[in-house]
């Protein structure tokens, strides 16, 4: 029987209106009935049918000629997002750091054959800091555009690698809120009652936790023999508590979804639950999540720098800006560049995506679509 | 398909309550009606009134807590809905029993392309690889009367209008060509000449496939020409039930009779509009008579003391009055007129 209802809607002949004229067929292609609905005179009549009415199909013939592409919810952010110049001028410099990090390591290498973690033994003389483009003799140098550090590693190959890990411990937390907070969030806020009460409360326990001291105690506890395997301890440490908001964040979103009559809509046609949680709801919540995420990033790339700061962090031959930055706050009367490098490009970079969350924040809202 | 007596659904003696902190709201209060297979059946009373509870009560959608159905048998198709799991009645929503909703601006899912809500359904109920439904999708929206099709079914919800919207609605409901139809105020959120547009649809739906139809609506004018029974609702119960013509012609309730004298008739000139006084009961601290009682005209002592009966005045014909008889009585003597 699949076939046959569409087959017998789809015919050009239409069946007639038994109460109607007979050669005028009571719907048109575009569905507007050009009789009365209900004759006058009839007894049962309430109201009158809508023969003087301008139906849809006179409107819309009009818009058929040209086909106006609409412009989608993301095209219409986006197209938001140019207009501010702060934004813009965030994503521009986060997108060339995150290039400069990625291949500038290699480059460095290539040119002047210093590797991040390369310490020239060979040569006593080379093994000291010295300061931004000068030489091992005093004079004008490209070699080391950044400087040297105490054992003679070029500065720039540092602060480069250092953003690699830096924006990777950022982007890994992230992911980790993403994927941990937001199905936690959804799955509390649709479920409601008592399933939102536990896992809200568990939520409120970590929250009440101070999390550096949290972190700490977990990298301690786990102290890693590896540079590596401290970067993946520091991975789980943030990744665990940087989960917490964006659950909240998401709950609240679902919570006044989950009320929509979409979402009774979609109940309605027989959707089960988690389809309805991943498939209707989550994507409502997206762009809350994702001003959130951007501004997540910079949060725990400062929570790194302030870990590594403390020693906690990555460890040498491996740095992040935080781990280079404690280096050189020992040294900072002497050889300021060491703090002033990694500090500065720290510094851009949060601003930046700081600019950036907020842009999006407002590309985002539908509160600001007019402006 | 099997039948039992010819009827698709039996509701018989429904309760739906709300355990609010204020007390115990009766959204529907024993209620019971029948629907034949091709029938269309109207449910008419004021915003409160359990018209849409009812129907979510249907295809149990009470939101619970707070919601319950407290009592009652819903025979679909000879099946106690209420008695079945969870899985096996959503199996039966959407693919034997859809809903069209009261608001399309809100119903459809604004992050979904139409495409993708209308193939849902088929991807779901009828295993369609998403090849076939993506055409099958293109088809339910020619056939609710969308033109360009096509083109159209990749948009978002937010690029078409409320007209459209509801057709759209209406198309998902039918792709998977249901048995029962529920239309909750279809046309309440559309303007006057869309309102006409759809109920045409629906009503050439219902001649082209035999869906059985429920609809609900507070517009009398709705109602009068699409349905066969009407159920009039008040405070949660039954006020009156009649074949359509006959509740029209001879209505046996006051309340009815106050609803229909309220609609405003474009062929006599009327001075003010009629309203029956008083506002609707709260359903949390209903009197222990008849619901209507502070509000109706003819009231006497008996209605503000006791419930009144569930009178039979006329074949298929009842209503909830004390004075049942002598209202439809009068009905009948106007009606010489």
């Amino acid at each position: 029987m699949g076939q046959s209802l569409l087959l017998r809607l789809m015919k050009e002949e239409r069946p007639r209106h038994p109460d109607t004229e007979k050669s005028e067929p009571a719907l048109t292609r575009l569905g507007t009935p050009r009789e009365p609905v209900l004759s006058p005179g009839d007894p049962n009549i309430i109201h009158l049918g809508p023969e003087l009415a301008i139906g849809e199909a006179d409107v819309r013939s009009a818009e058929l000629g040209e086909a106006v592409k609409g412009t989608s919810l993301w095209q219409d952010a986006w197209r938001r997002l140019l207009k501010n110049k702060l934004a813009v001028f965030g994503l521009v410099v986060v997108v060339l750091i995150t290039i400069a990090s990625i291949i500038g390591p290699f480059i460095v290498k290539k040119a002047t054959g210093y590797s991040p973690d390369y310490i020239p033994t060979n040569d006593p003389g080379l093994t000291k800091s010295f300061p931004p483009f000068t030489a091992p003799d005093g004079s004008f140098s490209w070699t080391h555009p950044m400087g040297t550090d105490n054992a003679g590693r070029d500065q720039m190959a540092r602060v480069l690698q250092g953003g690699q890990i830096s924006l990777f411990v950022g982007i890994i937390a992230t992911l980790v809120s993403l994927l941990i907070g937001v199905g936690y969030g959804a799955v509390a806020g649709y479920l409601g009652g008592r399933v939102d009460n536990i896992l809200m409360r568990l939520v409120d326990v970590l929250y009440s936790l101070p999390y550096v001291i949290v972190v700490i105690v977990l990298l301690s506890m786990f102290r890693s023999q590896t540079a590596r395997g401290q970067l993946i301890l520091l991975f789980v440490a943030l990744g665990s508590v940087s989960w917490l908001t964006m659950a909240r964040i998401v709950r609240g979103q679902v919570l006044s979804l989950k009320n929509q009559e979409f979402v009774l809509a979609a109940r309605a046609t027989g959707v089960s639950t988690p389809r309805i949680i991943f498939r209707h709801i989550v994507p409502n919540t997206l762009g809350p999540v994702i001003v959130y995420a951007t501004l997540t990033i910079p949060q725990v790339m400062l929570t790194e720098a302030f870990l590594s700061f403390l020693g906690f962090g990555v460890q040498a031959p491996l740095a992040s800006w935080g781990s280079l930055a404690s280096d050189g706050i020992q040294n900072i009367a002497i050889f300021p560049w060491q703090l002033v490098f990694p500090g500065v490009t720290m510094a851009l970079t949060l601003f930046s995506l700081n600019f950036l969350g907020d842009g999006l924040r407002d590309a985002l809202d539908p509160q600001m679509r007019k402006v | 398909m099997s039948t039992t007596n010819g009827n698709l659904l039996e509701v018989k003696d429904l309760r739906t309550y709300f355990e609010l902190e204020e007390g115990t709201v009766k959204a529907v209060d024993g209620i019971s009606f029948e629907l034949k297979r091709g029938e269309t059946l109207g449910i008419v009373g004021e915003s409160g009134s359990g018209k849409s509870v009812t129907n979510l009560s249907i295809i149990r959608l009470i939101p619970s807590p707070p919601g319950k159905i407290v009592s009652g048998e819903i025979l679909f198709d000879g099946q106690d809905i209420l008695l079945l799991p969870e899985a096996a009645v959503r199996k039966i929503r959407g693919r034997r029993i859809a809903m069209i909703f009261q608001d399309p601006m809100t119903s459809l899912n604004p992050f979904m392309k139409i495409s993708k809500q209308l193939m849902e359904m088929t991807q779901l109920h009828l295993g369609y690889t998403s090849a076939r439904a993506y055409e099958h999708a293109v088809k339910m929206l020619e056939t609710v009367g969308i033109p360009d099709a096509r083109a159209r079914v990749d948009d978002y919800p937010h690029e078409f209008s409320g007209g459209m919207r509801q057709r759209v609605m209406i198309a998902m409901a039918l792709s998977c060509e249901p048995e029962l139809l529920i239309a909750d105020e279809p046309t309440t959120a559309l303007d006057v000449t869309i309102q006409a547009q759809i109920l045409e649809l629906i009503r050439e739906i219902k001649r082209e496939t035999g869906t059985s139809i429920i609809l609900i609506t507070h517009d009398l004018g709705v109602v009068a020409g699409m349905t066969d029974h009407l159920i009039v609702m008040y405070a949660g119960k039954v006020f009156e039930q009649a074949p359509t013509k006959e509740l029209f012609a001879v209505s046996a309730n006051p309340y009815t009779k106050g609803l229909l004298r309220s609609v405003p008739d474009p062929l006599i000139a009327q001075g003010d509009l009629y309203q029956i006084p008083g506002l609707p009961p709260d359903v949390a601290h209903l009197p222990s008579g008849c619901p209507f009682a502070p509000r109706c005209e003819r009231a006497q002592q008996i209605c503000r003391e006791e419930y009144p009966p569930f009178v039979r005045v006329n074949v298929d014909h009842h209503s909830l009055c004390h004075f049942a008889r002598e209202v439809y009585e009068e009905s009948l003597h106007e009606r010489k007129f």
